[in-house]
């Protein structure tokens, strides 16, 4: 009886210092991360509440399917967390909603932030209306994927600068596949992403929105021309027209039924993995071609930010965990663990980077990237983009008429933003 | 006790009832139906000055719009093929199960309701493994016969028919119980005058048993077109309504018009759309009901 009363002597003692020593001010902050990042930034949130003994992180790990319904729904029920990662897309939403802090201020007194060092491509994304919102965390843009040994074949040693020059490309290496009685795709352009399309109408200097981003300019001259090289391509077949031809995109690397495709960086690693090995010294990365005679074609700044809730208790210590997460030293950490790429050039001096020769081409590329527009419908204008793309790839629809009704689209979309422009709430 | 002193005391004990349905469904039913009249979007999230009454607006649109004829049209495409399915699987079930020849009755009536029960949610992610293309359990037992990989979710023409074979499998237990206590009310005399009368099985099944059960099959039939209609958590979980919209249901449809997009005054209008079509199908079971009787 006594012995078990020790125990709870004992008990009580460590409750007791337990609950004082919480006393003494750790501030506890909740951290939104989506996805895979959400998981691997665990291991460097330890090491920041090693040097930060008073701020304890709460991590909670959100599945990006679900991520940006939980963060409105978030908002409208006043249960926001205090940082969260954001697509740098998505920060117009919240700052429509007025749910951010500006980060000005904090930036100011930061010795760790620089935002000069930071591709300004990417950075513009965070600034709305010339107030900062977001500090990236890590980058993202797109860019060519490509067989070397396919090209050489056709004659180029070096991967073409221009369109045209892919177009010239894309023939020679149809014309050898088929002396040879194979079958090869040389540019794959999926129908079911909108990416190239943005960006064959970013580089071709088409606005897509006007009147103050209240309505459509898909219909102008720039984007027609954008989308006419697209139907040109699925046209003389370079790609395919459908989804069900390219079931798995490694294999049909490796097999040569398609050489050349746009995506991220993310691939560099599933190519590493997936590419049958005996080609792995034959496929290459390289930046966009470009509509003009500046290489390297625009690009997008893809990629997610750090953001602190205005409705945050703790904004000091938000800023804190911002500020060491997007600090050169740890992004490079992030790098290494994650393979995302740094926002800050000089991170790109760090050997880790340095040694990897396929993130070259993605270092040129996020020199030269534009923000697209920053209006809270624009996700569900580009993916309402997708279908006409399908449109276009089939054949269903010329590249006027689609290009009109889209714009019809588009205008239903912006409605309530053109009304609130001509109110001057805009 | 007089009559009114009754009434009160009735309404005494209904109260608190009474105002958790009116709190958390009567006030919300309306405010969605105000709602669907004004066009209330991520701008009036912001600031509740941006809200506008739009009148009928929000229902012209959806009238207008493309995706919500394929939705609607996806709709009907599982209602009319998926329910039939699940009716006829239920009632062949309840038949076996009712059966003089089956053994282990409990148990496999146990078995046949475990899907019911269990989470839809949970039951829709291991089916998608069983759809997996490549590691696929489906594809794997369909390659022992010779028959190569399908895309069951990937192809735009398999995924609703994935999605049925799902839903059927999920939800017969239910509609099965209710046939098996059909079945049993059904009277043993008549089976065996109509053996002695040299009526074959067949024969007995369409004058002995259809008849018998008429009242429960238009009660079952209602029921699951009246559930079917409201297809969500399948494509949700599944699909998220691809490939090419190929799945996308009217609720899922309104779900990201809603939470998506936040377009809650339009969203709202997809609700009511639904309901109407929801309460014709009601309207036609009364009838149906009535003609039984």
């Amino acid at each position: 009886m006594i012995q078990r009363l020790h125990y709870i002597v004992l008990v009580l003692i460590v409750f007791a210092s337990g609950c004082t020593r919480q006393d003494e001010k750790i501030t506890t902050i909740k951290f939104w991360g989506m996805g895979n990042e959400g998981e691997m930034v665990q291991s460097l949130i330890k090491e920041f509440e090693r040097r930060n003994p008073t701020i304890k992180v709460e991590v909670q790990q959100i599945p990006w399917t679900a991520a940006h319904e939980k963060l409105l729904t978030a908002f409208a029920g006043g249960s926001t967390p205090d940082v969260c990662q954001l697509g740098n897309t998505w920060l117009p939403e919240f700052t429509v909603l007025n749910s951010l802090e500006p980060l000005e201020p904090f930036v100011q007194q930061s010795a760790l932030t620089d935002l000069k060092d930071i591709f300004p491509g990417v950075l513009k994304t965070n600034i709305l209306d010339s107030v900062l919102f977001g500090i990236p965390w890590y980058v993202d843009t797109r860019l060519v994927y490509y067989r070397k040994d396919i090209l050489k074949q056709a004659g180029y040693a070096e991967f073409p600068k221009t369109w045209k020059d892919v177009l010239k490309a894309s023939k020679i290496i149809q014309q050898q596949a088929k002396a040879k009685n194979t079958v090869c795709y040389p540019f794959f352009l999926p129908t079911n992403e909108w990416v190239p399309a943005i960006v064959l109408g970013m580089q071709s200097g088409g606005n897509f929105l006007k009147d103050k981003d209240s309505q459509g300019n898909f219909k102008g001259k720039q984007f027609t021309s954008a989308f006419t090289l697209m139907s040109e391509i699925y046209r003389q077949e370079y790609s395919p027209s459908g989804m069900q031809l390219i079931t798995n995109l490694y294999n049909s690397f490796s097999d040569g039924l398609i050489a050349m495709y746009i995506t991220g960086p993310w691939n560099i690693g599933e190519f590493s993995r997936r590419i049958a090995p005996e080609l792995q010294n034959e496929w290459m990365t390289a930046p966009m071609p470009s509509m003009d005679s500046l290489s390297p074609g625009v690009s997008l700044p893809l990629g997610t930010s750090l953001a602190i809730f205005r409705k945050s208790e703790h904004k000091g210590a938000a800023w804190k965990l911002i500020e060491f997460l997007t600090s050169v030293e740890q992004s490079i950490e992030f790098y290494k663990i994650t393979g995302n790429l740094p926002p800050r050039r000089s991170a790109w001096q760090d050997s880790a980077l340095a040694s990897n020769i396929y993130i070259k081409a993605f270092y040129q590329q996020l020199q030269r990237v534009d923000p697209l527009p920053q209006v809270p419908e624009w996700e569900q204008i580009v993916i309402r983009l997708q279908t006409y793309v399908e449109y276009i790839a089939t054949g269903t629809m010329t590249v006027d008429a689609a290009l009109k009704q889209f714009d019809g689209e588009v205008d239903v979309m912006l409605e309530k933003r053109r009304w609130m422009v001509e109110k001057g709430m805009k | 006790m007089t009559s009114n002193a009754r009434t009160a005391t009735a309404w005494i004990f209904l109260s608190p009832a009474m105002a958790v349905i009116g709190i958390f469904f009567v006030i919300p039913v309306l405010a969605a139906f105000v709602l669907s009249f004004t066009d209330f979007d991520i701008y009036s999230l912001g600031n509740w000055n941006y809200i506008r009454f739009i009148g009928f607006q929000n229902y012209l649109r959806i009238l207008d719009t493309p995706l919500f004829w394929k939705a609607l049209k996806n709709t009907f495409y599982f209602v009319l093929i998926g329910g039939p399915l699940s009716v006829a699987v239920s009632l062949g079930t309840a038949m076996m199960l009712n059966s003089k020849l089956a053994k282990f009755k409990s148990l496999y009536r146990t078995i046949y309701f475990l899907p019911v029960v269990s989470s839809l949610i949970a039951v829709a992610i291991i089916w998608r493994y069983l759809y997996h293309p490549a590691h696929g359990l489906l594809n794997y037992v369909l390659s022992t016969v010779g028959i190569s990989p399908v895309d069951w979710l990937g192809d735009p023409a398999l995924a609703m028919p994935a999605i049925i074979i799902m839903a059927v499998w999920k939800n017969f237990g239910y509609n099965m119980l209710i046939f098996i206590a059909g079945l049993q009310n059904i009277p043993e005399d008549l089976y065996e005058a109509a053996h002695l009368d040299g009526a074959s099985w067949s024969q007995q099944f369409k004058e002995i048993t259809l008849p018998m059960l008429k009242p429960t099959t238009v009660f079952v039939v209602m029921i699951t077109i009246i559930g079917y209609f409201q297809l969500f958590a399948e494509p949700y979980v599944m699909t998220q309504g691809g490939p090419l919209n190929s799945t996308t249901s009217i609720v899922l449809l309104m779900y990201e018009q809603g939470f998506r997009w936040w377009s809650m005054g339009y969203a709202a209008a997809i609700a009511f759309v639904l309901f109407i079509i929801i309460l014709f199908f009601t309207l036609l079971q009364m009838l149906l009901q009535r003609s039984v009787k």
